[in-house]
């Protein structure tokens, strides 16, 4: 006789989700699959090799990268902060954190022009340009990507016990040395966990960045930004050729930062 | 190492956690610091350690004043009773750990450190699980390896806060059992904090009973449960059964009737009589307690009755062995053997 789990539901949950991951994920990606497989092999190296997308998506991967790496140092510390000390304010702070969330991105972008632009408030004392250069870019993608990592790295380490790190001193070291080799190695998977994401928000961003990144081809035009040109001259294929390519390349990334997150999760028992 | 706490107060925001506590620690003694919750021992571990700081008082380590030290300075062993281990390291990263964090000067080399940590994880019976992490061992062996991390730094004092309070009842019994050989074996002196008087009694060399942020009492396991001084002890360490008593004319009186039991000195008046429910004898005079048997359990070995003394509702406890006849009765009259009088 067949023995129903305990967990119940098994069929239904999983028809479910393998039907509403169809309609939303695998059937767009499938149709851009064909779409862009329908030019053949050369056709599609062609367009995806042309020198303006390669110029494109190089601008959109090293800004995401950066900006990631960026969002990294200084997420894990805004996360340090709100966990470990109590200060006048610090909900409201807590709260803010996730306004990048809400802000209609554009409104973010033509705020964070106004202020890095030659003559902004903040741009004025930089003797380099920020707004309408790469570094602009970056900088707004540091700013639609630092909650998920704040968000991603609080808990786990609201989790670390404070005992492990009295532990840490009362054997002799340092607190360099706590930080060091205890608390930010057990924070390893929550930090690659909010590299990948804010490094995947910011390749897909689109309506803050076109604001302040001035969108000179080779310089500081991003991919997204071109497919748009690319379906306003009605060059759909061309549109799906990159696209394909991000998502390929994005896709490489996750999968590769998630295969060091299941090894450390694996290695250091979390869940348990 | 003698550990000396000279007038130490704490206060957590100005809330006192300690009220003017000194307690001498002799070099290589067992002490436990027992107490109920909320009694300020954890408090004066933390002390001890340097993890905490007094608002008021010293620490000596021997002649020297540790107070304005560091917990890293002050090389004490300490052990949390939720293991505390680093989950990223394996078993041998966590006891190398406070040998490898040592300044370039005195770091042993590589080869030494790992030798003297596998030597540390032989001692507590872990050789083999070198490679594995926190995660993969059971919570027995994860405290047997904070211990081992502990030891790594020769401490002067090993401190244990609560050691096996998370484990259940069998693996506590044999931790207990191999901490005590494992402290005659190394001679390490050894503060210990835990609220089970159980355990304090068995493995102490003695005992240090607190009470709201005050030492109650501090002597071997057999002073302090031969000789309470307080209603608080006599209470807290091992059972005990209480009654309100008049004292007049050099005897006890229950409810009107001498209990033939003679008082001491020349107190008189009232005062609650306490004694052990398994130091008592049965007896047939009218010069006894004698109380109508509410309850009768079976506890192991022995037969425990519940008796109410008098109108006024008092119950006691009294033990009998579970096959006396007398557990069959409504009625009892008993004396105790041993009895406090506060």
């Amino acid at each position: 006789m067949k023995q129903p789990s305990v967990i119940p539901g098994f069929g239904l949950t999983l028809g479910f989700t393998l039907a509403y991951f169809s309609l939303i994920v695998f059937i767009p990606m499938i149709a851009l699959g064909i779409r862009s497989a329908g030019l053949g092999f050369d056709g599609f190296w062609k367009a995806a090799t042309d020198p303006r997308v390669l110029g494109a998506l190089r601008v959109s991967f090293v800004t995401a990268l950066i900006a990631a790496g960026v969002n990294v140092i200084f997420g894990t510390l805004i996360a340090w902060v709100l966990v470990r000390y109590r200060f006048p304010g610090r909900r409201i702070f807590d709260a803010v954190v996730d306004l990048p969330f809400a802000l209609p991105t554009a409104v973010a972008g033509i705020a964070l022009t106004a202020i890095y632009a030659p003559n902004g408030i903040v741009g004025q004392w930089f003797p380099f340009r920020i707004a309408y250069t790469p570094i602009g870019i970056v900088i707004a993608m540091i700013f639609i990507g630092l909650p998920f990592v704040v968000r991603t790295i609080q808990p786990i380490l609201e989790e670390v016990s404070r005992e492990v790190e009295e532990a840490s001193a009362t054997l002799g070291a340092s607190r360099f040395q706590t930080i060091t080799r205890v608390i930010l190695p057990s924070l390893t998977p929550a930090i690659l966990t909010g590299f990948a994401l804010a490094f995947a928000r910011g390749v897909g961003e689109y309506g803050s960045v076109i604001f302040i990144a001035g969108n000179i081809p080779f310089v500081s035009e991003i991919a997204p930004l071109l497919i748009y040109i690319r379906l306003q001259e009605f060059n759909y294929v061309g549109a799906t050729v990159i696209a394909a390519v991000m998502l390929i390349i994005s896709f490489a990334m996750l999968f590769f930062i998630n295969l060091i997150q299941a090894w450390s999760r694996k290695r250091f028992g979390y869940g348990n | 190492m003698q550990v000396r706490i000279a007038n130490v107060r704490k206060e957590f925001d100005r809330f006192p956690a300690l009220h003017d506590v000194s307690l001498d620690i002799h070099s290589g003694e067992l002490i436990a610091l027992l107490g109920p919750s909320g009694s300020g021992k954890t408090t004066l571990l933390r002390l001890i350690a340097g993890l905490e700081t007094p608002t008021d008082g010293k620490v000596f380590f021997g002649d020297i004043d540790a107070s304005e030290k560091t917990v890293q300075e002050r090389n004490i062993g300490f052990v949390f009773q939720h293991y505390a281990l680093f989950r990223h390291m394996t078993i041998l990263e966590n006891v190398s750990f406070g040998l490898s964090v040592r300044p370039r000067a005195t770091r042993p080399p590589a080869g030494e450190i790992r030798r003297r940590a596998m030597e540390l994880l032989d001692l507590v019976q872990l050789s083999g699980l070198e490679k594995r992490y926190p995660n993969q061992l059971s919570g027995g062996q994860r405290q047997r390896v904070a211990l081992a991390r502990a030891l790594a730094i020769e401490p002067g004092v090993l401190l244990l806060d609560e050691p096996f309070g998370a484990l259940d009842a069998q693996v506590r019994r044999e931790l207990r059992k191999w901490l005590r050989e494992m402290h005659d074996r190394t001679g390490h002196t050894t503060v210990f904090v835990t609220h089970d008087q159980e355990e304090a009694l068995e493995l102490a060399d003695r005992l240090c009973v607190m009470s709201q942020g005050k030492i109650e009492q501090v002597g071997s396991p057999d002073t302090v449960y031969d000789s309470p001084i307080s209603p608080f002890v006599f209470g807290f360490i091992g059972e005990s059964s209480e009654l309100p008593v008049t004292v007049e004319n050099g005897e006890l009186w229950s409810g009107g009737r001498a209990i033939g039991v003679p008082a001491p000195d020349s107190k008189t008046g009232e005062a609650r009589l306490f004694f052990r429910p398994h130091d008592v004898e049965l007896v047939e005079h009218d010069a006894s307690l004698a109380g109508v048997v509410t309850s009768s359990r079976r506890v192991g070995g022995t037969r425990r009755v519940e008796l109410e003394i008098g109108g006024e509702g008092h119950k006691v406890e009294v033990d009998l062995p579970f096959d006396h006849p007398a557990g069959e009765k409504t009625r009892l009259s008993f004396r105790p053997k041993r009895w406090r009088l506060f």
